[in-house]
């Protein structure tokens, strides 16, 4: 449910471990067919010739990656230069994906920690409303999101009414109407990994801190922020790297003017512009991207559970 | 004491803005559920409650566009869900009920791997899959596509489920001459249902949700739900739209609060 990899730990016993084999069969199966290949022959498609009208001509090329990375010109015989057009889509996807984790942090930290602190009783069912709209379909809760948010939308209807504004706040289109669908995308990611961290902080440790005379902010700052940063960075991981290659919401709520990284490979297999190995080459960037930041953060997990003792 | 620990726990402005995330996360839902009683042809102007836009479902001029969608969509969620569920308790079973052996990483790590290749990166792989191997695109490898990426989201509460259930059940049964397959089947099984019925909800709503991958491996003229209203809202905003959207928000808030209370029901004590 929070997206991150399933829990490996737990009690295990041996009691079908004759029949492993065979129990695990029809899985790896299915996942090494229908997950593993095909992102070996996107691998393989990326270095291909490319056939107008999609698909692809099996000769090896660089042409895909060199038109990402070079500008050689209109006729190609120019020296190279660094063609940023697609560096600057990647840039601004992790500029927007950064701004959506931030708001996601500044709204999803208040309320895990709310949520945590409640009696035991009644934490499950603060969580599960904050998880029902997460199984709303996406594609419906975007669309929600741009019918609320037009220019003679609700929104504005109720910001008018009040008096809080004389003319119709312009949000649909702009690069805060991306961010605003991508925190409402993946908010749940946010929440969960830092609830199950504060839940499990010891906040006899705070008590300890409020005796020697500091502050609650001090203690939050530094106390509790220290403990729970695990659940904190899993958090950000968690809205970052889905909200970096996100279709829906730039798409319907950006605009042409706000194109992230998903809108460009969609157009390669989509769109009249239909280069395939470019658009399984920019797959590629980006899933090599995403590869990173896993390495990383599982990394760091590693670091700090070996120092959390 | 108590009263200071409580105060300790508690900041100023932590209660405000849980309520704010809970009226951000709602409010589109509820305004969009509104407006589709809105009887009006407009969806700006508000005229009166009516169930006109729910009627142009299901009888007005687009109906058989989205009955077919419909239909598309619940067949595949149906079969995705029962196929991804089966390999998953299977798998769950070997992995938390199959000792400790070479491959148990690795097939963990290859069951959660559609959850961490983006899935627009799924997407454009399976269909370069489909393209290569020269599968037609079609109802089937819509199928396809959707078991393979519902396994982890099946696998999830049955490994969480069958973590929770002590193995002293089977143990006892096979002291008293059941064989591994009975223990498995009369005993295990019956104990896992809570966890591996929220599976196949959860897996039936991914795969009645999917929309980008659906979106990329579909033949041309075939449309799930999703995509259908995808192609619609490119259009703008209808009021029948609204409607379905209506409509399928609350089958998916229903089935997640089945599945929350399944989930929560424990039959092994």
């Amino acid at each position: 449910m929070t997206g991150g990899a399933p829990n490996s730990g737990g009690a295990t016993t041996d009691t079908y471990a004759k029949a492993r084999t065979w129990l695990l069969m029809p899985a790896w199966l299915v996942l090494l067919v229908l997950s593993l290949t095909p992102v070996a022959l996107m691998l393989v498609y990326s270095f291909l010739t490319k056939e107008f009208r999609g698909g692809v001509i099996w000769d090896f090329s660089l042409a895909a990656y060199d038109q990402f990375f070079f500008d050689r010109g209109l006729f190609g015989d120019e020296p190279a230069r660094i063609e940023w057009t697609y560096i600057g889509i990647f840039w601004r996807s992790i500029w927007q994906a950064g701004a959506a984790t931030v708001l996601s942090l500044l709204i999803g930290f208040p309320t895990a920690y709310f949520i945590a602190t409640r009696p035991e009783k009644a934490r499950p069912i603060w969580v599960f409303l904050v998880t029902i709209p997460y199984w709303v379909n996406l594609l419906i809760r975007t669309v929600s999101m741009k019918f609320l948010l037009r220019d003679q939308g609700p929104l504005n209807d109720f910001l008018m009414f009040t008096g809080l504004i004389d003319s119709p706040i312009h949000i649909i289109n702009t690069n805060f109407a991306v961010q605003l669908g991508l925190f409402y995308s993946y908010l749940p990611f946010m929440v969960l990994p830092i609830y199950a961290a504060v839940e499990r902080y010891n906040f006899t440790l705070s008590e300890a801190a409020a005796d020697l005379y500091a502050s609650k902010w001090v203690t939050l700052r530094r106390i509790l922020l220290p403990a729970v940063k695990p659940g904190v960075v899993a958090g950000c991981i968690l809205v970052f790297v889905p909200s970096l290659g996100s279709f829906l919401a730039p798409d319907l709520l950006g605009g042409a003017k706000n194109f992230m990284i998903g809108s460009l490979i969609e157009e390669q297999f989509k769109g009249n512009a239909g280069n395939w190995p470019f658009g399984a080459a920019a797959s590629m960037i980006l899933l090599t991207l995403v590869l990173i930041i896993l390495i990383m953060f599982t990394r760091q997990q590693a670091k700090s559970n070996k120092a959390g003792g | 004491m108590a009263s200071r620990s409580y105060d300790i726990k508690s900041y100023t402005g932590f209660k405000f803005i849980t309520l704010a995330c809970l009226v951000i996360l709602y409010a589109p839902l509820v305004v969009v559920t509104i407006y589709s009683f809105n009887a009006s042809k407009s969806i700006t102007v508000w005229e009166g409650l009516s169930l006109r836009w729910y009627v142009d479902v299901f009888v007005g001029p687009e109906s058989e566009k989205f009955k077919l969608a419909a239909m598309n969509s619940f067949v595949i969620a149906i079969i995705a869900a029962t196929v991804s569920t089966t390999i998953a308790t299977l798998a769950a079973t070997a992995v938390v009920r199959g000792g400790n052996f070479r491959l148990r990483t690795a097939s963990l790590g290859l069951i959660s791997l559609p959850l961490m290749v983006p899935e627009i990166v799924t997407a454009v792989a399976t269909l370069i899959f489909f393209n290569a191997i020269g599968f037609d695109r079609g109802l089937m490898t819509i199928l396809m596509a959707h078991i393979a990426f519902c396994i982890p989201f099946a696998y999830l509460p049955i490994s969480a489920r069958m973590q929770g259930i002590e193995d002293t059940y089977e143990q006892a049964a096979m002291d008293l001459y059941a064989t591994k397959r009975q223990a498995f089947t009369r005993i295990l099984l019956p104990l896992m249902m809570p966890g591996i019925i929220s599976g196949f909800l959860l897996a039936f709503i991914v795969s009645l949700d999917d929309f980008i991958i659906t979106n990329f491996v579909k033949g041309a003229g075939v449309e799930t739900l999703p995509t259908a209203i995808f192609g619609a809202v490119k259009q703008g905003i209808k009021p029948n739209i609204m409607a379905i959207s209506t409509m399928l928000l609350g089958l998916s808030v229903i089935m997640v609060t089945i599945s929350y209370f399944i989930s929560k029901s424990d039959n092994t004590k």
